[in-house]
């Protein structure tokens, strides 16, 4: 019973430090997009497909930021390529 | 100069009208000139949890479209001298406020009082975004739940940019988070996430931790806020909220699980 007991307990850790991860991962991203317009996640989106048309590359190889300078802004496009 | 806070989450249910009315009522108690404001056109309850349904006849649309002048429609709390409420409207739709509108309002209950409790609806539309535009603090509300701080990340982005602070280029509005809801006994189990996780996710200052407690479903039963029950945790937690808001030190309670003893087990007492 107490060998139980323990077994549970050591499962129901996981669940709030899961929960925990996945928030620092989903907010992270979150922020990343704060004050981007609103048409970035479909340019990333586009931009990947074009890119997938010549190179097979996973949904996360793609990284897309937006800086605003004085005045322009700069679109940085980092796309990570599988060795050939 | 009174000071504006918007109680905001996102994520409805998690206790945005109960807080409002809470820290509403707890200022009030300690002499602050307090009016709290229903944001929330179409779907009012502030009038219900603070008790004063019955007594609503002009609303802040009213006053908006000058149907009715400000007084006529603030309503004396029944329990605290310096407390007002401003009920929003139940009939017309949300189109009705307008950001002018709401600015002359307020500008109006600067005169009048020190705090301006605004009680923003769920979600981040223009309602919500109504409700928080012209806040000096924005207290967070949020549970121990990945949806809910989910939701309070996004309504922290919108506080720093749609804001009149914001766009002003003023100092930024003061983010405070409320956890409600909290039940230190999941925690301990791991089942919950706990204060420090919530904060550390959010990196906002703890204003305030609300346990989960009977107490807040019997005081919306009656209509009476539940800072007025000073014998229960929920209570006397809204009660310290409301001091760290003055700006007082006051130390954190019931985020730790007290073992029942056995009596208390036996005879059913312990906290309420």
């Amino acid at each position: 019973m107490k060998l139980l007991d323990f077994l549970k307990r050591e499962r129901n850790k996981e669940s709030a430090s899961v929960a925990k991860e996945r928030l620092q991962i989903i907010v992270a991203h979150q922020r990343n997009q704060r004050g981007q317009p609103d048409y970035m996640p479909l340019l990333e989106r586009e931009l990947l497909e074009v890119i997938r048309r010549y190179v097979e590359v996973d949904d996360d190889a793609i990284n897309i930021n937006l800086d605003s300078e004085d005045n322009c802004s700069v679109l940085e496009l980092n796309v990570t390529l599988p060795r050939s | 100069m009174a000071k504006i806070i918007v109680v905001t989450s996102g994520k409805g249910g998690v206790g945005k009208t109960t807080s409002a009315a809470a820290v509403a009522t707890g200022l009030a108690l300690r002499g602050q000139k307090t009016v709290v404001m229903d944001f929330d056109v179409g779907l009012r309850n502030l009038d219900l949890v603070m008790g004063c349904e019955r007594r609503v006849v002009y609303d802040l649309v009213n006053v908006i479209q000058g149907e009715a002048g400000l007084s006529q429609a603030l309503i004396r709390d029944k329990r605290v001298d310096n407390l007002h409420i401003m009920p929003a409207s139940q009939t017309r739709d949300k189109d009705a406020l307008t950001m002018e509108g709401v600015g002359e309002v307020l500008d109006e209950l600067n005169k009048q009082f020190d705090y301006i409790i605004c009680d923003s609806p769920a979600g981040i539309e223009r309602g919500a975004q109504l409700a928080m535009y012209y806040a000096d603090e924005a207290i967070v509300v949020t549970n121990p739940e990945v949806s809910s701080v989910r939701d309070s990340d996004r309504i922290l982005g919108l506080l720093s940019a749609k804001t009149r602070r914001a766009e002003q280029g003023e100092d930024p509005i003061k983010e405070h988070l409320l956890i409600t809801r909290y039940n230190p006994n999941r925690v301990d189990q791991g089942d919950m996430l706990n204060l420090e996780d919530i904060r550390e996710i959010l990196s906002i200052d703890l204003i305030g931790l609300i346990p989960e407690s009977e107490a807040v479903l019997r005081s919306s039963n009656q209509g009476v806020p539940v800072t007025h029950d000073d014998d229960s945790d929920a209570g006397q937690a809204y009660a310290d909220a409301v001091s760290r808001l003055l700006g007082e030190d006051v130390p954190l309670r019931f985020h730790e699980y007290q073992k029942k003893s056995l009596l208390s087990r036996m005879f059913g007492g312990g906290r309420r």
